[in-house]
């Protein structure tokens, strides 16, 4: 049986962990690879780092990151942020990144998508995609979700699938950072267009809106931050609530 | 005797994960071991181990293999008559096979008698991405591999014309090999080096050959 995924985020910004509320208001939490480690040896089934720096500079820290990170870390390795160009895929998969996720820089130019499986192949391709429901319809934000695209997220979705996407990681701008849990309306229509595997996020607040995520949202694998970071809820106590729960995950 | 490892580099797949994970093994057993990652022929010669790994498409992973001229036979020569311990990950695992079906037909080694086939995709989402457990069909093989879940990204699979060949199986949507052995032939469809500690002992028993 296929298990369901836990992945813990961390925002890393110029070689440091942050974690913004909102996407605003940061707040140092670490080292990046001392962090992943520690989730890794406490029942992370993945990693996912999310460069959020600004400057050239602080890309080839990133960089250093990932190198660093994957002589420590031998389990699944992700990493997002400001991927422009299939430069800036193959050098983070030089560096030890085993996934990259793309999420501007698609709406800017979806043939991105192909060309990035096409040469490194459609497991190493995630989407990332941020939405924030608009009257009756999901609309994909840009820019960190700042940006409202005009596009229809239903229907990117399926688009980004069809270029080559191996993975989506979706995210609800409404409920990210809320704590309210995730927007599960907004996984089941996901999940009746998506073939390939969903990472749901935003919105997880406690140990029940993972269950509510796998369970309704029927998502592959749950990603979240804050309440791991802050230690308000350890990975291993999901696992074991979601075990109790008959959710098959990794123990 | 000290250990020189040759990981193959034609183009394909995450080599600093299979190299990473080959330092830290060799590093938990006291392994003194040159670990390298090369893409000439001629550091095959004197290796006394070889990992393939592979990722994407069979025919771009079997096309780049063949472009380095002398790879392939260098290859045949480690295997078939030098008899050495080799080991392919995922793609570099299906590689192994008589044929593959994916987009077409195409030649693999013919190592391990066999065909690469799509693994069936109804109502289960492909690729078949993330943890799965394994279960041990055949205990003469030389690694020792765990009952337990490692971390997989296929759509294919190997079926193998000889169960004697199949070490471990998993499920999804059907049981498929996940791991395999002939004599100094060893493959894995999910990746060892991203698969935490029991992923690493595979690595171990590997190079312990």
């Amino acid at each position: 049986m296929l298990k369901k995924r836990i992945i813990p985020c961390l925002d890393v910004k110029d070689g440091r962990v942050v974690k913004g509320i909102n996407f605003i208001d940061l707040v140092d939490a670490g080292d990046p690879v001392e962090q992943a480690k520690f989730y890794s040896e406490n029942g992370a089934d993945e990693i996912c780092f999310l460069d959020i720096s600004a400057s050239l500079e602080e890309r080839d820290t990133m960089l250093s990151v990932l190198k660093k990170t994957s002589e420590e870390v031998f389990i699944p390795l992700t990493v997002g942020g400001g991927v422009k160009s299939i430069k800036n895929i193959k050098d983070s998969l030089m560096a030890g990144a085993d996934k990259v996720s793309i999420n501007s820089a698609a709406i800017k130019n979806p043939d991105i998508i192909k060309n990035a499986s096409d040469h490194f192949g459609s497991q190493c391709v995630v989407v990332a995609i941020d939405v924030k429901k608009i009257g009756s319809s999901w609309m994909v934000h840009s820019h960190g979700g700042t940006i409202n695209t005009n596009i229809e997220a239903l229907s990117w979705l399926e688009k980004t699938q069809k270029l080559g996407a191996g993975e989506i990681l979706l995210t609800s701008m409404d409920r990210d950072g809320t704590k309210l849990g995730f927007d599960l309306e907004l996984l089941v229509e996901a999940n009746k267009i998506l073939d390939i595997p969903l990472i749901a996020s935003g919105g997880i607040g406690t140990i029940e809106h993972f269950y509510e995520g796998a369970k309704i949202g029927q998502a592959d694998a749950l990603l979240a931050a804050s309440v791991f970071h802050f230690n308000e809820i350890s990975i291993l106590e999901v696992k074991e609530f979601l075990k109790k729960n008959n959710i098959d995950v990794r123990i | 005797m000290k250990k020189k490892i040759t990981i193959v580099d034609y183009g394909s797949g995450n080599l600093l994960s299979a190299k990473q994970s080959l330092l830290r093994a060799a590093n938990l057993i006291n392994i003194d071991a040159n670990i390298q990652i090369s893409n000439s022929p001629k550091s095959l010669k004197d290796s006394s181990h070889v990992v393939l790994p592979g990722q994407g498409a069979f025919k771009t992973c079997m096309d780049g293999i063949q472009k380095i001229p002398g790879m392939q036979d260098q290859l045949n020569e480690f295997v078939k008559i030098k008899k050495r311990p080799f080991f392919g990950i995922c793609v570099g695992m299906q590689l192994l096979a008589d044929t593959s079906e994916e987009n077409g037909i195409h030649k693999g080694f013919g190592w391990i008698k066999g065909k690469i086939k799509k693994l069936p995709s109804t109502k289960i989402k492909m690729p078949h991405m993330g943890w799965n457990k394994i279960k041990i069909v055949n205990n003469n093989a030389h690694i020792k591999p765990k009952e337990t879940d490692y971390y997989f990204v296929h759509s294919y699979y190997f079926e193998c014309i000889n169960k004697k060949d199949v070490v471990a199986e998993t499920e999804y949507g059907i049981n498929f090999a996940s791991i395999i052995n002939k004599e100094n032939v060893y493959g894995c469809q999910f990746h060892p080096e991203k698969s935490s500690t029991q992923g690493l002992n595979i690595i171990k028993d590997f190079i312990s050959l």
